[in-house]
């Protein structure tokens, strides 16, 4: 390992790592808002809107997030749909993290217990006040340690933006090390980068799944 | 739309083989990785610090990697730090069982430690020899909890694999890359066709396996 060479790298790196958190970030927040929307339309059944929330869920769940920005990317523009690269980075992590978080925040609307909206109701409160005072605080505990796991799962996806040429932290790597063969620096680097990006967020995931498991009620 | 293109000459059939591409390579790592994550998960519940300190290591290691970070790795660095010259689906196979294997690791660590111990006292006091208790009682517990969990494993290997394209490995989205550089002339849209029947063949692959473990799971009420 050559200390000048892992210097002189460092500047591309960094570029790469903001890049790949900015996109990561606004993904992550979109797909948390798609996640919420997405769950209330399939806990209250709207109808029509179940069947279409449903299908789109199944269809990014089950699909690699690489085919789907490939879809957005180059498919896209065929019938007229051009997007950045950027855009589709951001739609594409965006789509495939509303249908992951969808189905977190809809399992623990389900898993919270009937006799929580009975007892609520039996003491007098409305309808409203029954979702958002009682079951909503107690559905979102229950999806946090979904959440968490969602959070580190589209960090690590953002790595697939190289192939539709971001110039993130894995494009950065394969771009050195076919520039000038220091494999292991340019490797090396790309480790620690991830490393900085995601054990942060790992041991801050475990201390809120903790705190709210300290929260739960009854069980 | 450009879907015209797949009915001409042999490129569905070629489109198909590349996803059959994509599924050996992830069966071959599923195989390996419930062998060895059941090897691993069952000595991670064994009170032995050495085996704890590196298998949580490697665990958070790769939780915390991107799946192409260790295909980069695997694939590049053992060439260059090593001088082993890996084949691509080589490298992409010894990838996917290192994650599978820390994935099935913790599920089968998980399921084991959550058997309460009362289970075990009470097959001894019954009588039961410990080759009885693990056949009878503890065997058939865990498969229950383990399978739907397993399976699931599989749709997420499959999906995973079509990262091999970027270590030069052909499969669905590599032939279909092909498909639309060979018709450019031809048809300039098969780009929307054929990364549109791509994305349906994953879903039509990984969904039939998702709803299986979904039903296993309601079924045996775990």
């Amino acid at each position: 390992m050559d200390g000048a060479v892992l210097q002189s790298y460092l500047p591309r790196y960094v570029d790469a790592f903001f890049l790949t958190v900015r996109i990561g970030c606004v993904g992550i927040v979109l797909s948390l808002v798609i996640g919420i929307a997405v769950s209330f339309v399939m806990h209250f059944k709207v109808p029509v809107f179940k069947t279409i929330a449903a299908g789109y869920v199944e269809l990014f769940r089950n699909t690699p997030l690489l085919v789907q920005l490939f879809f957005l990317y180059f498919g896209l523009p065929k019938i007229g749909l051009a997007l950045s690269a950027e855009s589709c980075g951001i739609l594409g992590l965006s789509l495939l993290g509303g249908s992951y978080m969808a189905e977190g925040f809809r399992s623990g609307l389900g898993a919270v217990s009937p006799a929580q909206t009975e007892s609520a109701l039996a003491l007098g409160m409305t309808k409203a006040q029954v979702f958002t005072s009682v079951i909503l605080p107690e559905a979102f505990t229950l999806s946090v340690p979904a959440i968490v796991a969602n959070v580190i799962f589209l960090l690590k996806e953002t790595s697939v933006f190289s192939a539709i040429s971001l110039m993130d932290l894995m494009f950065t790597a394969k771009d050195l090390i076919g520039l000038y063969y220091d494999t292991t620096e340019a490797l090396f680097l790309l480790v620690g980068a991830y490393a900085v990006m995601l054990l942060p967020v790992s041991i801050l995931g475990s201390v809120v799944e903790k705190k709210a498991r300290f929260k739960m009620f009854g069980a | 739309m450009g879907f015209d293109v797949l009915l001409k000459g042999t490129n569905f059939a070629r489109l198909l083989g590349g996803l059959g591409v994509a599924m050996k390579i992830s069966m071959i790592s599923v195989a390996i990785s419930i062998l060895l994550g059941v090897l691993l998960g069952s000595l991670m519940t064994r009170d032995l610090p050495v085996v704890k300190a590196v298998s949580r290591g490697y665990l958070e290691f790769v939780r915390i990697m991107p799946q192409m970070v260790l295909l980069f790795l695997v694939y590049f660095g053992t060439t260059k730090a090593l001088g082993i010259n890996l084949s691509a689906e080589t490298a992409s196979i010894i990838v996917f069982s290192l994650w599978g294997t820390a994935e099935m690791a913790d599920l089968v660590r998980g399921a084991l430690t959550g058997i309460p111990a009362i289970q075990y006292e009470s097959s001894y006091a019954l009588g039961l020899s410990t080759a009885q208790t693990y056949l009878h009682v503890i065997l058939p517990q865990i498969v229950r909890r383990m399978l739907p969990l397993s399976i699931n494993l599989i749709t997420r290997m499959i999906k995973t694999t079509s990262l091999v394209m970027m270590i030069g490995i052909v499969e669905v989205l590599k032939v279909g890359q092909q498909i639309i550089e060979a018709n450019r002339k031809a048809s300039p849209n098969a780009a929307f066709g054929v990364y549109a029947t791509v994305f349906l063949l994953y879903f039509v692959v990984c969904y039939p396996i998702g709803r299986l473990a979904k039903y296993l799971e309601k079924r045996w009420d775990v």
